[in-house]
């Protein structure tokens, strides 16, 4: 009897979030939708952040609060970010994931995850 | 028991405690966020020991290669002095003799330094030229070290520039001046020889890709090294006998002169360096590529080339800011 798969691993680990970043990363930034709010960063560290965003995701290793995430987003939110941008990123999240060939029931779970953080992020 | 140096403070490190951890509980303000090694906020810098590899997981190649390292994975079983990224007073002035001046084209004047104290440095790092204790700027390194035997610079002369002025109108072979360095993350690793490189510059942000191109033909890169420089017009073209030398003796080495102007002949591409380099190479998937000069062409290449299919890690850049103080 094996011990039960978390999601985390169940997705492949951090080789899975490393085979992710650039793919979620291109499509948030091609997205009209959204990319207007990515202009001006250091690409670098937004790159970093978003890996540390899909390790969460995907249910992996994280030490993220509701807090950070409010603090974290407060001046975006200042900036008009909304339901729909929040809308637009799990969908990015999603199409990265079929692109990568993980099977649907596992890419709702991410989804979840990622929805769970919608209030926060927009600090309400 | 392991102790960990900032700042001239010793502190012990606890038992399973990270770097992270004995720092910001001893009042270090080192910020940091995700606390599991990736979102990178707590990138620190070992300048004495070395960091467990498990704590560069994730940086780029040239970051490890100087002792970078995550400070929330960071779990050392030995001593290390540590300072945040950019704690300026790492390293200490240098005095360094002048030994030639010599213009490269009417606006770009090749300086050549003999550090009094040798540094240690790697082609495409840069370093800060004093004027006086106050007033320095920071300048590109195109020379090559075991190549080159001096430090050798590209300083362009910029409209009301204080330094580049003074090192264009006053600064006199054998004189002293002092500079500080080296510093940056814009320069070629050994490994994946066989990788393709493409290296696009605007004005004298030829300067370390001159250095980072020689290094890597030097250190035996096998793969297509590919160099795009670009200029408004021919007047703002140089070095153009040395590179192509480096074509001829290379074969894998490759330069396009790009003109963005009207009048453009032969032997040179019509178009701004960036846009000529993404026609001719639109897939730059696996691709290694440098970017240095003008911030706006930096900014806007990183971006074409990431969304081209290059990846972030691979992304080596080096933007030209102009101080405000100019």
């Amino acid at each position: 009897m094996s011990q039960q798969e978390s999601l985390y691993e169940k997705l492949g680990g951090e080789a899975a979030v490393n085979a992710a970043v650039d793919i979620f990363y291109r499509k948030v930034l091609s997205d009209d939708r959204i990319s207007s709010f990515f202009e001006d960063v250091d690409m670098e560290k937004q790159a970093a952040k978003q890996k540390a965003f899909l390790t969460m995701a995907f249910g992996g290793p994280h030490n993220y609060s509701g807090l950070d995430m409010r603090a974290g987003h407060a001046h975006l939110v200042e900036r008009g970010l909304d339901d729909t941008h929040v809308d637009a990123v799990i969908e990015n999240l999603a199409a990265t994931l079929r692109e990568l060939g993980v099977q649907e029931a596992l890419i709702n779970q991410v989804a979840a995850i990622a929805e769970s953080t919608r209030n926060d992020v927009l600090g309400r | 028991m392991v102790t960990i140096r900032y700042a001239k403070d010793n502190f012990e490190l606890g038992e399973n405690q990270s770097v992270l951890e004995c720092l910001t509980s001893r009042g270090v303000p080192v910020p940091f966020s995700c606390r599991s090694g990736a979102c990178q906020t707590c990138l620190m810098r070992a300048t004495v020991g070395t960091p467990p590899e498990i704590s560069q997981q994730g940086l780029k190649d040239s970051l490890k290669l100087q002792n970078y390292f995550l400070a929330c994975v960071c779990h050392p079983t030995s001593d290390l002095d540590v300072a945040l990224p950019d704690d300026k007073d790492i390293q200490a002035a240098v005095p360094a003799t002048v030994k030639s001046l010599k213009l490269l084209n009417s606006e770009i004047m090749h300086v050549t330094l003999e550090c009094h104290v040798p540094i240690d440095y790697r082609a495409g790092q840069f370093i800060n030229l004093f004027q006086d204790p106050s007033l320095g700027r920071s300048y590109s390194l195109a020379s090559v070290p075991h190549e080159d035997d001096h430090l050798h610079l590209h300083v362009r002369r910029l409209p009301q520039g204080r330094v580049s002025g003074w090192i264009h109108e006053e600064l006199r072979p054998g004189e002293t001046v002092e500079v500080r360095g080296p510093a940056g993350d814009c320069f070629y690793t050994p490994g994946n020889a066989e990788q393709g490189m493409v290296l696009i510059g605007t004005g004298s942000g030829l300067a370390p890709l001159y250095g980072i191109i020689r290094d890597a033909l030097s250190q035996g890169h096998t793969g297509p090294i590919r160099l795009f420089h670009g200029s408004r017009d021919l007047n703002g073209v140089y070095l153009t006998g040395e590179l192509r030398d480096l074509v001829r003796q290379y074969s894998n080495f490759d330069y396009v002169p790009c003109l963005s102007g009207g009048d453009v002949p032969h032997g040179f591409a019509a178009g701004r360096a960036h846009d000529v380099a993404f026609q001719q190479i639109p897939d730059l998937k696996n691709w290694r590529l440098f970017l240095c000069g003008h911030p706006e062409m930096v900014k806007t290449a990183k971006k074409k080339a990431f969304l081209a299919g290059a990846s972030m890690k691979d992304i080596y850049a080096d933007a030209f800011n102009v101080s405000q103080s100019s």
